[in-house]
């Protein structure tokens, strides 16, 4: 018996697939689950982050449901991978965010922006919120360059700890010997595996979403989303450097390389997360883990706004909107980094560390 | 949907999906009949999981060269030589080219991974199993324009002398209907989920069979050919049939509910007795054949009885073992007489002569002095907790089928070959497999005939 009905779950379709494995090409977590003939929470824990809800296996099985083996493996591992973000959140107090995770994300969300709003509008006057500011600096006139670094240096650091905690706890729970290290060899395999969604290609097809015939779109707006947040987050990066290495201030020209990485970046941000959420509307259901729909398109939601508000704020920053886009946009920032630790984001970070123990595990057993 | 067809497939499963990929690349308007729902469809196919092919030298999926002769030597081997040598032959160099042809028509390999199966080298694994194997097939027959109907029962077929006219339905939707077609592949398998008729042959132990693959599977296309004067082959007992766990469901249990522990333990009957060497040789060449001998057990059931050294030994199963901290309370727990087992257990212990134990080869551990001999991997039972499986006969599929000759066109009952009716599958397997079975002949004799009269139907048509 293990700690939720829903690990029981797993546990009974692992045993059906171990004595199956015909899926055992199809992704990681057959193999993986090959390697064992018990499971621990921890194990099945690492199995369900370590599936990428392709559908392949759903579409390919011959027990899944009508079958009365009723195997529905990416249902099931969905509901566990979800269930296991709060069984490792830190602080554990804050584990209840991922139940009603839609609706929190979007009350801090709203909450986030109407304070930089009236933030704005309590700080400074009418006619600074509402004026026209260009050149370096124009930013500034709204909110001091050191009281915005602060702010966020403060959120983006807290959301850092709590996912360092979290990873540790689920890390424990899932390698053997416990508090075992990973090795730089396996980690840049999973981030070879991570950085093309490998296992997201439904053993060679591409994957599965409204009904049997394989597409590779998820994996594309996948690839938009991910590699969008990467490339923001890169672009804020080299501005960051841009101001204390060379007192070089925001907004910068069109062409300069923080604006060129924010642009593609957010156009991966915003083209991304429609096509991740049309695919969401059109999935066939007996794929999704329906209870958490609202956590999966909170995240997709708080990415689309953080890629729509900084690029209305780079095309109309020359305007008398740009006050309050900065306030909407920072806002949107603001909250997707606190939210961070207690959303979907996590998703990608525990789906690493399952990479990294499964390259480990491979590795292992290349070499014995 | 029009009613008139230059090619009408009976079937759903691989043979049936390779007949109409054929015939559509051949030209021929195509439409298959699948009697079963969607989610079934494909017999099966859907539990297969590998292909014996012969083929010259190693390829990234199989590790060496099996010879069009090695082959032919495995086949007379497991059916004792009571198989149709001119097919035969001709199906296992055809099968040469199977392996190609069926990637073009969308199907993916995958490497052997597991382990467990020593077949590395003469059978290819399909990628994601039967089910994935059908699925691309009928991707590809839909994007080539063949027509198919699931849920679709043939309940009448048309023949006048030997020639196939129409197939009448029944349909759940659209209700009865006609359909005509110039040529007809049956591609519709066995009679295996048919105990009716099984009780024919096999008498009231038919019964206490399980059938491992879909309850579709009911003979009915091959009772209406050979009632009209179609051919018929092979022995009506004969079948595809393994030992399989005896909690299994009645059917579609499918792979998960066999046993490959056979050889690491011993094997008895309702009365505790043993009653076959089950070190004769290696899983899985000997894996076919505890099928028919548990079905020749009172009331069709045995027992593996083995010990707590070897569980890590074989696959996982579906079902936990029954355990007993003695041999007596295993008996308890099985409903066997724990005297009689323990006599079988003490006596079996006392005659093995312990030699080295590898179970990847035929060893030297073997017993002396009792009878049946275990004459390979005999080790003692005597590590707690004691463990057994119970096993009743798993039926794959049966060998009575409709005569047919290298073009699969099917054969009349006096001997001349249909103008338009070509079988291939399960339907005809009894041709090549008189009796036994070795891993992925089913799916050779499948894609092999299948495509031939997928070709010849087609070409027939088009004349």
């Amino acid at each position: 018996m293990h700690g939720t009905r829903i690990l029981d779950e797993a546990d009974r379709l692992m045993t059906v697939c171990n004595s199956c494995r015909y899926c055992e090409g199809l992704c990681a977590v057959f193999p993986a689950m090959e390697m064992r003939r018990a499971f621990s929470d921890g194990d099945l824990n690492y199995l369900a982050n370590l599936c990428h809800s392709c559908g392949a296996c759903y579409v390919d099985y011959q027990f899944s449901p009508p079958h009365e083996f009723n195997v529905n493996v990416p249902k099931t591992l969905a509901v566990a991978r979800a269930e296991s973000y709060a069984a490792y959140a830190w602080p554990q107090a804050l584990s209840g965010a991922f139940a009603r995770n839609g609706l929190i994300i979007s009350v801090i969300a709203a909450l986030s922006m109407a304070a930089f709003i009236l933030g704005f509008a309590a700080l400074n006057d009418h006619s600074v919120l509402f004026g026209v500011h260009t050149g370096p600096g124009a930013f500034y006139k709204l909110m001091p360059h050191n009281a915005m670094a602060a702010l966020f240096s403060a959120a983006f650091l807290y959301a850092i700890l709590a996912l360092v905690m979290s990873v540790r706890a689920f890390w424990r729970d899932i390698g053997t010997p416990i508090g075992g290290r990973a090795d730089g060899g396996s980690i840049f395999q999973a981030v070879r595996d991570a950085g093309e969604l490998r296992y997201l290609h439904g053993g060679g097809v591409g994957c599965y979403n409204e009904d049997d015939k394989p597409t590779d779109r998820r994996k594309l707006f996948h690839h938009l989303t991910f590699y969008g947040f990467l490339l923001c987050f890169a672009a804020t990066s080299v501005a960051t450097l841009y101001h204390y290495l060379w007192s070089r201030e925001a907004p910068y020209p069109w062409w300069d390389l923080p604006v060129v990485l924010g642009t593609l970046g957010g156009i991966g941000l915003i083209v991304g997360p429609i096509g991740l959420f049309a695919a969401k509307m059109r999935r066939d259901p007996a794929l999704l883990d329906e209870q958490r729909y609202g956590m999966d398109v909170g995240f997709i939601a708080m990415l689309f706004l953080t890629g729509f508000t900084g690029m209305a704020l780079l095309v109309l920053r020359e305007t008398a909107a740009m006050g309050p886009l900065l306030a909407l946009h920072l806002g949107a920032v603001f909250a997707l980094f606190i939210t961070m630790p207690y959303g979907k984001f996590v998703h990608g970070i525990y789906r690493f560390v399952a990479l990294v123990r499964y390259a480990q595990e491979r590795r292992s057993e290349a070499g014995s | 949907m029009s009613s008139k067809y230059d090619v009408l497939v009976i079937g759903g499963g691989n043979a049936a999906l390779c007949a109409a990929i054929s015939a559509r690349r051949g030209g021929a308007s195509v439409l298959v009949l699948e009697g079963a729902p969607k989610f079934y469809r494909g017999g099966n196919t859907r539990h297969t999981r590998n292909l014996r092919c012969a083929h010259d030298a190693a390829t990234e999926i199989l590790t060496g060269p099996y010879t069009e002769e090695e082959f032919w030597q495995d086949l007379l081997l497991v059916t004792g030589g009571q198989t149709d040598e001119v097919l035969a032959r001709h199906m296992i160099r055809e099968s040469k080219d199977i392996l190609n042809w069926i990637v073009e028509q969308g199907v993916r390999w995958q490497p052997s991974l597991g382990g467990t199966l020593s077949l590395g080298r003469t059978n290819s694994f399909f990628l994601g199993g039967g089910r994935a194997m059908l699925n691309a097939l009928y991707l590809t027959a839909e994007r080539l324009g063949v027509d198919v109907e699931y849920d679709a029962e043939v309940t009448d077929l048309v023949i006048e002398d030997g020639m196939f006219l129409a197939a009448r339905l029944k349909r759940p939707i659209k209700g009865e209907s006609e359909i005509r077609a110039t040529s007809l592949v049956a591609a519709a398998g066995g009679f295996e989920a048919n105990i009716e008729w099984l009780k024919q042959y096999w008498g009231d132990a038919a019964d206490n069979f399980l059938i491992r693959g879909t309850p579709y599977n009911r003979g009915s296309i091959l009772k209406m050919l050979l009632d009209k004067g179609v051919q018929e082959v092979g022995d009506p007992t004969q079948c595809h049939a393994v030992a399989i766990d005896a909690r299994a469901p009645k059917f579609d249990g499918g792979i998960i509910t066999r046993h490959d522990s056979v050889v690491f333990g011993i094997v008895v009957n309702k009365h505790a007795q043993r009653f076959y060497d089950e070190g004769e040789d290696i899983w899985p060449k000997r894996y076919a054949i505890w099928g028919r001998l548990v079905a020749a057990q009172p009331d069709q059931i045995a027992y593996i009885i083995f010990d707590s050294t070897v569980v890590t030994s074989f696959m996982p199963t579906l079902f936990p073992p029954i355990a007993g901290q003695t041999v007596a309370e295993l008996a308890d727990k099985l409903e066997l007489d724990p005297a009689a087992l323990e006599k079988t257990v003490t006596e079996f212990n006392a005659a093995v002569r312990p030699g080295t134990f590898d179970h990847t080869i035929l060893d030297d551990s073997v017993t002396e002095g009792i009878t049946p001999p275990k004459t390979h991997w005999a080790r003692k039972i005597e590590t707690p907790p004691y463990l057994a499986y119970p096993v009743r006969p798993g039926i794959t599929f049966t060998y009575l089928g409709t005569r047919v000759n290298k073009e699969a066109r099917m054969l009349m009952a006096d001997g001349k070959p249909s103008a338009n009716m070509f079988a291939a599958g399960e339907i005809m397997a009894g041709n090549v497999l008189g009796k036994g079975y070795a891993a992925g002949m089913g799916m050779t004799i499948g894609s092999v005939f299948g495509r031939i009269a997928g070709r010849e139907a087609a070409k027939h048509a088009r004349n």
